[in-house]
């Protein structure tokens, strides 16, 4: 008889047609968040906030309760949701425009408050639902539909670092950075997913992970070169590492 | 028969909000409802409530959503270009089918305008809070016991429909001190029970179905867009029957009608008895909810006999007077009395424009 090693985890839809495109990060970071919730029991106590983007199409993925936020404001829902439902696992699902640019405001107070909720933030560097524009989190050089000549530091400042600022705040938790980009940061991805749900329930406020991700499509490269370009560049510009965990 | 006392209109907004159930709040300071963010700051914590001042009115509308979405009873309240802000999260509610009740004590404008009363976003509460051609009911009380019933009536809507719901009141009505009989408070299992019946509300699953509060039908292929504004037309065209509200005082053999509503209804209430002191037969039309309008108030006039109409407010341009003037289309002649920028209409302003009307 042969064993079965690997198979889809609880929590992600039976026959899920997905949204994402083919290589992207999302499906990865999708599926650890499935199987700590699963890990934890805690499938079933869920509820997340979708923040507007390309993490908006977890909603063809993840079988939980789920509240649709407008674009920025997934903290500012997650806020007070949690504080009405305090036994519920809340976390929001956002990307690096959600999260950095639109929602900057939403997501400083929300941690400075202390919310007692996960901010799960996939940073692609890039606006992947739009067509490819500018994030906060651009590198410099990069060109995008929005920095034809790449982006230049005079004209459009230079990358944000969420961690770090949050960093400067006295209230959060728990505040990491980590990729899927290969098996081994995976698994140290699934720590901290999890720590930061562990966090979460036992009342200790306000925890955050971003996912270094990719997006092969509006990056115009393979799913393969888009892993080597977050090897060899994103992560210089975006270090990983546990920033504070209290 | 419970006693009356003396209170000022934000902080009876606030009171009632809690007696109705309203176990969620989220404001941002704005000139001059901050009576109703420092209620519930003191208030909420006495019944086990949420009060946060979110950051901006962006956040606060917003996290009014999120209070909803976890089955709440919720509000937020804010002041002309505030409520601006809150358009974003209003639409959202309706597309969302998030009741929540929003309270606007209107000041001057456009922008920063002034910080005195006004009635200065009869469009915008009537005819598009926000993106989307989604309507909303929208309560204008004359008076804070009309306010605080007002108050009650509107969680009732907002939990009947399943939206959004206004109340439009003004810097007067915010600010001043009445006498009121406030209701007597829900009790914690009835404010449970109401949370408990909404059972479309996120909170895990819980070996029972996925609980979705999306905006729209998302990437759901077994609705469309256009299904959901169908239904929800629908809705809207229902309330023109079912959720019209209005006072007529005195029209019957008025031969001048004048019409307002809120504050400025009141004022020209107390001109009803003035003209007729000086034989000239006034009454008055004032509608209660500004949506759906009360057309049906003026079609029942003698509107070909009546010398003509009145229709004042505290807007200039006039925005009520659009909607008087579609219903009554060229019928009677119709003058208004108007004012801006946080001058008071003048009582003298709405006899001399009814005083016009009998020559
Ligand atoms: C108020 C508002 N402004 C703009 C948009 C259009 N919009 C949709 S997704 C998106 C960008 C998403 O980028 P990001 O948050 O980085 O997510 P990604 O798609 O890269 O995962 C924008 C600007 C919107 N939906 N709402
Ligand atoms: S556009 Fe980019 S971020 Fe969005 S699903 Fe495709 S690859 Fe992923
Ligand atoms: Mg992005």
């Amino acid at each position: 008889m042969m064993e079965k090693v690997y198979s889809r985890p609880a929590g992600i839809f039976e026959g899920a047609v997905t949204g994402f495109c083919p290589g992207c990060m999302h499906s990865s970071v999708c599926k650890i968040i499935c199987e700590v919730l699963d890990e934890l029991g805690q499938l079933d106590n869920a509820c997340y906030v979708q923040g507007v983007g390309c993490c908006g199409l977890a909603v063809t993925y993840f079988d939980m309760d789920t509240v649709a936020a407008p674009h920025g404001r997934a903290c500012a829902i997650a806020s007070s949701f949690k504080r009405c439902s305090p036994e519920t696992l809340v976390f929001t699902y956002q990307g690096d425009g959600d999260l950095a640019a639109i929602g900057l405001a939403e997501t400083m107070s929300a941690a400075n408050r202390g919310e007692n909720f996960t901010v799960i933030f996939v940073n692609n560097g890039i606006y992947g639902m739009t067509g490819g524009q500018m994030a906060p989190t651009t590198l410099l050089g990069a060109k995008t539909t929005t920095t034809p000549f790449g982006r230049d530091e005079r004209e459009h400042g230079a990358p944000m670092h969420m961690c770090e600022l949050l960093n400067q705040l006295d209230a959060p938790a728990y505040i990491a950075r980590v990729t899927a980009a290969d098996v081994p940061n995976a698994k140290k991805a699934r720590a901290a997913v999890k720590k930061a749900f562990q966090y979460q329930l036992e009342g200790k406020g306000f925890s955050f992970v971003e996912f270094v991700s990719n997006c092969p499509t509006n990056w115009g490269m393979s799913p393969l070169e888009s892993l080597d370009h977050v090897h060899n560049v994103i992560l210089k510009e975006f270090p990983l590492g546990e920033f504070r965990a209290k | 028969m419970a006693e009356k006392i003396f209170m000022k209109g934000c902080e009876a907004v606030a009171e009632t909000a809690v007696r109705a159930g309203c176990r969620f709040f989220a404001g941002y300071p704005i000139t001059p409802q901050n009576d109703v963010p420092e209620y519930f700051a003191r208030r909420m914590p006495e019944v086990n409530g949420v009060f946060i001042q979110g950051e901006s009115e962006v956040a606060s509308s917003n996290m009014a959503y999120g209070a909803a979405a976890a089955g709440v009873r919720s509000m937020t309240s804010s002041s002309s270009c505030g409520i601006s802000l809150k358009s974003e999260a209003i639409s959202w509610m309706a597309g969302a089918n998030l009741p929540v009740v929003i309270a606007n004590f209107q000041r001057g404008g456009p922008g920063i305008g002034t910080i005195q009363p006004a009635q200065q976003d009869y469009l915008q509460a009537t005819h598009a809070s926000g993106n989307g051609g989604f309507r909303m009911l929208v309560l204008s009380p004359m008076n804070l016991q009309e306010a605080v019933d007002m108050t009650w009536q509107a969680f009732e809507l907002a939990d009947k429909y399943s939206k959004p719901v206004m109340l439009l009141m003004d810097g007067f009505t915010g600010t001043m001190m009445e006498p009121v009989e406030l209701p007597e408070p829900l009790s914690e299992e009835e404010v449970a029970a109401i949370r408990a019946s909404k059972t479309w509300a996120a909170r895990g699953k819980h070996g029972g179905p996925q609980h979705k509060v999306m905006c729209g039908p998302g990437l759901d292929t077994r609705i469309s867009q256009e299904q959901m504004n169908e239904r929800d037309a629908e809705l809207y065209e229902s309330w023109k029957t079912t959720e019209v509200e209005y006072e007529d005082y005195m029209t019957g053999d008025a031969e001048i009608v004048l019409t307002a509503y809120g504050i400025t209804g009141r004022i020209a209430k107390s001109a009803v008895k003035l003209l007729r002191a000086e034989g000239i037969r006034a009454g008055l039309i004032r509608p209660k909810k500004v949506y759906p309008f009360p057309d049906a108030a003026y079609e029942k006039l003698p509107l070909e006999k009546l010398r003509g109409i009145v229709s004042a407010e505290m807007s200039i341009p006039a925005q009520f007077a659009e909607d008087v003037e579609r219903v009554v289309h060229g019928r009677t002649r119709i003058v208004t009395a108007l004012s801006s920028g946080g001058e008071v209409l003048d009582r003298a302003a709405i006899l001399d424009a009814a005083r016009s009307l009998m020559k």
